[in-house]
């Protein structure tokens, strides 16, 4: 019972562990850089989850000041939040314009066949 | 909680998917999921941010690059036995982390005792802005704002150059036009970006 508890107090964090372990994954094990990228992307945004569960308070509203409320979340890791969105797709725009060049010098974007024409070379 | 669980199977079929027209479909599934996360996390204008910039913006980028691209993984020669266990090495060694951690919803840890009231309380006299997220993005925080200006400036510069030598070596073969075409598309998105980022920041 207490076990149980204990997950339901943290499900948000195995949540996000599970999403970064998998972000990470992909990353390491599959060779199109597209699919990396999307690993990438998922890895992020685990952090974003990471960041914005703490904030949380059970029973308050979002951070918009109205006289009806006192209760708020935090609203500090949200500016952080959505500055780490954009540069994260900052990042992903420019990723993605490497692979099109990748994909145009090797014709393809799986990392085994540029290792391997690499080699032959 | 069932969205976080739908988030994980989410996960585990883009893990699984090799079509990588799935895998783009199934990243801005995702991405509106964690923006409905954020909802109910009380993360409104993020929420609006990861829906608009991430299962948008992303997914018009990715699709883009695929056009231009192969669209199908090729299976890997070797297992991925030692990525597996980096992942579960890591994995473990965070959920150990996960005991130190406050519990979920508590109103008296250091993250809220510390500067948020501050923010709650000061920024609707001294800024007269009731979003407070705003204030802080905008007011408190504005070199953060303005230093994610320069990432993203820099970003679209990096596209541009990266897209525009490519252009120059597709005119000597006849055969670029179609290429050329889709490449129009995603340089119109990278300014399309930065008025999102900078909607963003307004928001």
């Amino acid at each position: 019972m207490q076990a149980l508890q204990s997950l339901a107090d943290n499900y948000n964090y195995f949540i996000t562990i599970f999403l970064m372990v998998s972000g990470l994954y992909i990353v390491i094990a599959r060779g199109n850089m597209i699919k990396k990228l999307i690993g990438l992307a998922m890895f992020q945004s685990s952090v974003y989850l990471l960041y914005l569960s703490p904030g949380k308070i059970v029973g308050g509203t979002a951070p918009v000041l109205d006289p009806a409320f006192t209760v708020y979340s935090n609203p500090l890791p949200h500016v952080l939040m959505l500055t780490a969105i954009v540069v994260g797709v900052a990042t992903l725009a420019l990723g993605l314009a490497l692979t099109v060049r990748i994909y145009e010098a090797y014709g393809t974007v799986n990392e085994d066949q540029i290792f391997a024409r690499d080699n032959k070379k | 909680m069932i969205l976080l669980t739908l988030l994980a199977a989410v996960t585990i079929a883009i893990i699984q998917q090799r079509e990588l027209f799935g895998v783009v479909v199934l990243s801005g599934v995702y991405s509106f999921l964690m923006a409905s996360v954020m909802i109910v996390l009380d993360a409104v204008d993020v929420a609006m941010t990861e829906a608009s910039v991430g299962a948008g913006i992303s997914t018009v980028l990715l699709l883009a690059t695929l056009h231009l691209t192969k669209a199908r993984e090729s299976r890997r020669l070797q297992r991925p036995y030692i990525p597996l266990a980096v992942a579960l090495i890591t994995g473990a060694a965070l959920v150990w982390g996960t005991q130190g951690m406050p519990k979920f919803g508590a109103a008296n840890t250091p993250m809220h005792t510390h500067v948020a009231p501050r923010y709650l309380k000061d920024s609707l006299p001294v800024m007269g802005v009731p979003n407070v997220v705003t204030t802080v993005l905008a007011n408190y925080r504005g070199f953060d704002t303005f230093g994610e200006v320069t990432v993203v400036l820099t970003a679209g510069l990096g596209v541009m150059i990266l897209l525009r030598g490519r252009r120059k070596s597709k005119k000597k073969k006849p055969k670029g036009k179609d290429k050329n075409k889709a490449k129009g598309a995603k340089s119109k998105t990278s300014p399309a970006q930065t008025t999102t980022a900078s909607r963003a920041e307004g928001a």
